[in-house]
């Protein structure tokens, strides 16, 4: 069967999960995304690639800063963007999600950015769309937030460079997190040699081995000898029952401090995809410190958010 | 036309020079085109007399066939380390044919600020202009089939040739 996001030449025509991408097409994204940062240190911080273009940004769950960047993404490269914060309006209304595509595409939409609560949101948005109109999701339930995994890559090569020399260590609630299996099958298709998860069985997914990486339910013994460090939040709100007896337990066990960071390599890098819960999974003293790339994940997520789009506008 | 009547870029290299010394300004910014127009740039950057800040300039995002082939699969960085509002520019490229990539060059120039002036130099006119866009400098004028592309090409050592190959839309000069 062929990749739902590739198109007969083997092109990118939607992006809805890294898992699967090839590594050549990672590649292809981080590398285009390069030149895209400095136009930010422009007169002008617009290129006129997308002129014309109407990318719909379709966010059936709420978001503020991925929103925010796919929206300024799509404005540096000069397309027209608009925003429907849809939980809000039609679906209220009882509108099926492709009855609304089919009406935001009757309104000659080029491009849909989407979130949704329900994974494979996406997917079933991309298998319905015309041939030219193209689909990036932007977060599904569980499932996948490839644009993140993307950024993350990207901060992740700036800092070090080589991926294959690297030990990278992913703490935190990664049973919910749609962003740790997009960086997952990320980091395992560019080749680093050892990947670690490190949370309490409870926030594991069961059998998570079998993505291509360690499992520590100590932070110390996981933290040893990293060079990245991936904080992932807590989330609360999608927990169902009793997961964890408290947050400031869960603080006391897996909490980033400088202390425990000790143990990692000397020129660690620590990030976080937000939005951070100071004093339940990281520090204040860690996510402001000398090792917090936290800032810079979110300026490089405009550029791998333009790459991504200008790539797949010309494809 | 064969390889054989291609001429010898550096010759053509110190034909322009020849132009440029009495005609640029000591302190003109000089601004190639990626790759082959960065390369010369630099070459003469190097041998003109006075002092010229270089630059260089990938106009992929500016291109007008973007929505026909797409995004060029490997983008260079636009390096601009100079202020371009109010100085007087030299725009170098290897090839000058239809000159479309020098008005794409000449949009993103101005995305960064309004230059008091550009100049345009380039190694070989070959004609077949769709642009009404002229180089003030020229090495040498050739003709050349409209299926065929000129390319340059540098080895590590820093030296210069050219090459014919047949035109994909991309390498359009």
């Amino acid at each position: 069967m062929r990749n739902p996001q590739l198109n007969a030449q083997g092109e990118l025509q939607h992006l809805l999960t890294i898992e699967g991408l090839p590594a050549a097409i990672i590649r292809q994204i981080l590398d285009t995304a390069e030149p895209f940062v400095s136009i930010a240190e422009r007169e002008v911080k617009k290129v006129p690639l997308l002129r014309g273009k109407s990318i719909f940004n379709l966010f059936f769950e709420n978001s503020t800063r991925t929103r925010t960047t796919f929206e300024i993404a799509a404005k540096r490269l000069s397309a027209d963007v608009i925003n429907l914060n849809v939980g809000a309006s039609s679906t209220a209304k009882g509108e099926t999600l492709l009855d609304t595509v089919n009406n935001l595409s009757a309104m000659l939409a080029d491009m849909f950015v989407v979130r949704h609560a329900q994974s494979g949101a996406a997917h079933l948005i991309a298998q319905h769309v015309a041939p030219h109109i193209h689909v990036i999701n932007a977060g599904d339930g569980r499932h996948a937030h490839p644009t993140q995994g993307l950024l993350d890559m990207f901060t992740i090569r700036h800092y070090k460079g080589d991926f294959t020399r690297l030990v990278v260590a992913i703490v935190g609630d990664v049973l919910h997190s749609r962003v740790a299996r997009s960086q997952i099958h990320a980091l395992t298709t560019l080749g680093v040699p050892e990947l670690r998860v490190i949370a309490p069985k409870t926030l594991l997914p069961t059998a998570v081995e079998r993505l291509g990486v360690r499992v520590f339910h100590d932070l110390a013994q996981g933290l040893r000898g990293a060079d990245v460090v991936i904080m992932l939040r807590l989330q609360s709100e999608r927990m169902r029952g009793a997961l964890l007896p408290s947050a400031q337990e869960y603080f006391k066990h897996y909490g980033l401090t400088p202390e425990r960071l000790e143990v990692a390599n000397p020129d660690v890098i620590v990030m976080h995809p937000g939005p951070m819960n100071r004093g339940v999974e990281i520090d204040s003293a860690v996510a402001d410190g000398s090792h917090s790339v936290i800032l810079p994940q979110v300026t490089f997520g405009i550029a791998v958010r333009m790459a991504v789009m200008a790539i797949l506008a010309g494809n | 036309m064969n390889m054989d009547c291609l001429p010898d870029p550096e010759q053509l290299v110190a034909a322009l020079l020849a132009q440029l010394v009495p005609a640029l300004s000591l302190d003109a910014k000089l601004v190639g085109i990626h790759s082959g127009g960065a390369w010369l740039a630099e070459r003469l950057a190097a041998e003109l007399p006075g002092q010229h800040e270089l630059g260089s300039i990938d106009v992929s995002f500016y291109r007008d066939d973007f929505s026909r082939v797409g995004l060029h699969p490997q983008i260079k960085k636009t390096h601009l380390p100079f202020e371009i509002e109010g100085a007087e520019l030299l725009l170098v490229d290897d090839v000058l044919f239809t000159g479309r990539s020098v008005r794409a060059a000449l949009n993103e120039l101005f995305d960064y600020g309004r230059p008091a002036s550009v100049q345009l130099a380039v190694l070989i006119d070959r004609g077949g202009r769709e642009l009404p866009i002229e180089a003030q400098f020229v090495g040498a004028r050739l003709t050349v089939p409209r299926d065929q592309s000129v390319v340059l090409a540098r080895a590590a050592t820093g030296h210069l040739s050219l090459g014919l190959q047949p035109r994909q839309e991309r390498a359009d000069a």
